[in-house]
């Protein structure tokens, strides 16, 4: 019953849908006004109607309906409730239906409270987030459909991947989603503002909180992820450029770079057809995103539709809405006339340097991740990794910090670096860059064998971290708008995530040894014992848990816990590493097999820093929050102030 | 000279400086391209074309039953990987993956050294729903073949 509700619901919305980009697009012309004032309601009908057939979904998955077939073939009765919740976006049907349940959400939220932009463009914007949408609804009812029913309820469910059962997985995936399909609002915004070739510092203004907000959660997703990969795949490493994790960087690197250009255009109104490009950008990878990972084109855990119907579907949909947008991006850019003028050195300047770097990155990235499935076109295959990535990435990335360390520091429209006030903004930034260099040559001098990529990053590390503090310089703090603290907390974060990247690859020690019961091991400034080996078991799983006692340098032993475990169902392993935290590192800790003489196999790491790669990025996320936050709160100040305005005139009867 | 030029060149400006670093980006995509990818070679392609020792490759095959031994340090071991043509001694230091045994399906990522194959990773056939996708092919056109081989 709750499966053809859901299903019902989904089709009522996507119906809504249809009529929501019908009526929008009527209501630009001007025989169609009459028709604008429906537009509003549909978009938030459209969006409670699927998030109710989404509740429907989770519902079938909490109670365990064994007549539905993704529940069959995804889910077990004797799962844990949060992975029976998880579980409904662990699969490619749930996961599609998530993605079009944030996409109408997000636009319901504009429907509701974007005030700000002038009323044509708003309906070109619903229209275009309403065709979007209409492609994943058709995907999900006639290609996936999640609410199928077996013609005979199966015994049990199949279960879940163990590699999925972890609790990263209940937020991983739709903070992630959270990013991409913000990012389509962006992208709306940019087809509306093009359809109506109104673009100007108002549509930035209503476009930034969107993107900013995309941004945020692309960018905790993202952190998310990596520390998640690093505990649960027992490898050791954070970062594997692997296709799946570039589908994530690539938004992240557009929607960086659309941030910075909408800053541009809100404020010096430049940049117009860039930041409208950068728009369409952002969510066509997106898109290719989605497309690699939900293809079946590369294989991971994350690739659940290997049907190649499925593929050819993405891939149209990609073709259409992306092919769409830049036709249409070609028709208008020319009649989107220039902006306002600035000079080669100014923060315009500066910001724009940033924004054709991140695009060379982007570029490297994409070229990098698309190059193997091109050559295995023609018959070869090739895969590609760090080597190529971390030296091509870092050519754009590192003169985009040194940038970095002096744009927030220049005026807009024109800044000179000559004369006293120039002096005066420049010898801090010398302080910054000598402390840069003082690094680099201890680094190089203290550690020979340092490769020259992570002392690079451990010396611009060094000199951006306190250099993107210096925008706070001679600022009352108490009165720094939240803005510029988000600005500074997040370029911060950048350098405080780069050093943990450098001085993980520059000074991990890894150790690997096979350990009888009472053997010790030296790894770096830890000495570790294997004390004993238990077995132990949870609702569906059983473990072999290895007692190892670690003891830093003279501070007092803590035992550890790494856990070997196998599921039943579906049967599969997974090794659950055991970490240890310092200020200064990280022990990381697994256990493997044991060996034909009885021995156990063990993997050490202790990687100095290491945690200051995701502290770096939560902080650059929680830099945008703050950042998102300060505009809220003005606007909130800025409504109350009118309606003041509006209740004192209305007193005095005027 | 003036400080601001005027809009158009401006304009244009910016679409050189964009342009001349997305080229650029591409060129270098290319050439690091050419130089850092590692291709996928069966034992047969090791035998007839060797790459050139130190570059990274992948070699896919069969662990040939028989063949496995660990080191006496615990954690070392050889094996040979065959596609039933060809076979290439492998020796790999580091904690294996799970499902890996001889006669089953393996992608080792490393770099030819002398006449032996150096791993530096093992991925090995996980269950039937994520199978490393080079192995897709060989496991339908070769592997059983290969597994009734090495029997």
């Amino acid at each position: 019953m709750i499966a053809e509700l859901g299903l019902a619901l989904l089709w009522m919305a996507a119906a809504l849908a249809a009529l929501q980009l019908v009526v929008g697009s009527l209501a630009l012309r001007a025989e169609g006004r009459a028709l604008a004032g429906m537009v509003r309601p549909v978009a938030v009908m459209q969006g409670l109607l699927v998030l109710a057939a989404f509740g429907a979904l989770i519902t079938l998955f909490v109670t365990t309906d064994l007549s539905v077939k993704l529940v069959v073939e995804n889910s077990h009765s004797a799962k844990p409730l949060i992975f029976k919740i998880a579980g409904t976006w662990g699969n490619h049907e749930g996961s599609m239906l998530m993605w079009v349940t944030i996409m109408a959400i997000g636009g319901a939220f504009v429907a509701l409270i974007e005030r700000r932009l002038d009323e044509p463009t708003l309906m070109a914007t619903l229209a275009g987030q309403a065709f979007i949408s209409l492609g994943f609804y058709v995907f999900l009812l006639f290609a996936s459909n999640p609410f199928a029913r077996l013609a005979t309820p199966a015994e049990e469910g199949q279960g879940l991947n163990p590699l999925l059962q972890d609790i990263g997985l209940a937020f991983h995936p739709p903070t992630l989603y959270i990013g991409y399909v913000g990012l389509s609002i962006a992208f709306s915004f940019a087809i509306g503002a093009l359809v109506t070739r109104n673009v100007g510092p108002a549509f930035a203004r209503a476009m930034r909180p969107w993107v900013l907000g995309a941004w945020i959660f692309l960018t905790l997703g993202i952190t998310a992820g990596s520390y998640w990969a690093y505990y649960t795949l027992g490898w050791g490493g954070w970062w594997f450029w692997d296709p799946v994790e570039n589908a994530s960087l690539m938004p992240w690197l557009a929607a960086t770079a659309l941030l910075h250009s909408v800053s541009v255009l809100q404020s010096r109104d430049a940049l117009r057809a860039w930041t409208v490009m950068l728009g369409v950008v952002a969510f066509s990878m997106s898109m290719v995103g989605t497309f690699l990972v939900r293809s079946g084109i590369l294989t991971s855990v994350h690739a659940f539709a290997v049907d190649p119907q499925r593929g050819a579907f993405i891939l149209a949909l990609l073709a259409i809405d992306i092919g769409g947008a830049l036709a249409l991006f070609t028709l208008r850019a020319g009649t989107v006339t220039e902006g306002a003028r600035f000079a080669f050195v100014s923060r315009e300047a500066a910001l724009v340097f940033n924004n054709v770097m991140l695009c060379g990155i982007l570029g490297i990235v994409l070229i990098g991740t698309l190059y193997p499935l091109v050559t295995e076109a023609y018959g070869v295959k090739v895969s590609v990794g760090a080597p190529y990535f971390n030296p091509a990435a870092a050519m754009f990335a590192f003169p985009m910090f040194a940038v970095m360390t002096v744009g927030p520091l220049l005026r807009w429209r024109h800044d000179r670096l000559s004369g006293l006030p120039g002096r005066r903004k420049l010898w801090p930034v010398l302080v910054c860059a000598t402390l840069a260099l003082a690094v680099f040559i201890g680094v190089e001098w203290a550690a020979h064998r340092i490769n020259l990529l992570p002392a690079l990053g451990l010396a611009i590390a060094s000199g951006l971290f306190p250099a993107s503090l210096l925008p706070l310089k001679g600022r009352n703090l108490r009165r720094t708008p939240l803005p510029v603290w988000g600005m500074v907390l997040a370029h911060a974060g950048i350098a405080v995530a780069l050093f943990g990247m450098a001085s993980e690859s520059a000074f991990s020690v890894e150790r690997l040894a096979a350990l009888s019961l009472g053997a010790s091991r030296e790894v770096g400034p830890w000495h570790v014992t294997l004390d004993g080996m238990m077995p132990i078991a949870g609702p569906n799983w059983t473990a072999l848990e290895a007692s190892v006692s670690t003891r830093y340098a003279g501070a007092a032993p803590v035992v550890l816990h790494p856990k070997a475990e196998s599921f039943s169902n579906p049967p599969g392993t997974r090794n659950e590493s055991a970490l240890e935290t310092r200020w200064n590192g990280q022990l990381y800790v697994v256990l493997g097999e044991q060996a034909g003489d009885g021995r156990w196999q063990m993997r050490f790491w202790w990687k100095p820093f290491v945690p200051l790669i995701w502290i770096g990025g939560a902080m650059v996320g929680i830099g945008g929050a703050l950042a998102l936050l300060g505009r809220v709160l003005s606007e909130i100040r800025r409504l109350v102030a009118k309606d003041k305005i509006a209740y004192r005139r209305m007193r005095q009867g005027r | 000279m003036t400080a601001l030029l005027r809009p158009k060149h401006q304009r244009l400006v910016l679409v050189l400086f964009a342009l001349a670093a997305l080229i650029g980006a591409g060129l270098l995509a290319a050439f690091a391209l050419s130089r850092q990818a590692s291709f996928f070679y069966i034992p047969s392609d090791i035998a007839a074309h060797p790459p050139e020792p130190g570059r990274a490759v992948r070699l896919g095959g069969m662990v040939q039953k028989g063949s496995l031994k660990t080191m006496p340090d615990g954690v070392t071991i050889h094996f040979t990987v065959t596609d039933g043509k060809a076979w290439v001694p492998v020796r790999f230091t580091g904690i294996t993956p799970d499902l890996f045994v001889e006669g089953s399906g393996v992608v080792a990522e490393g770099r030819m050294e002398g006449g032996t194959f150096v791993a530096d990773n093992l991925l090995a056939k996980h269950d039937e729903k994520y199978v490393p996708r080079e192995m897709k092919n060989m496991t339908e056109n070769d592997a059983k073949q290969v597994v009734a081989q090495t029997k």
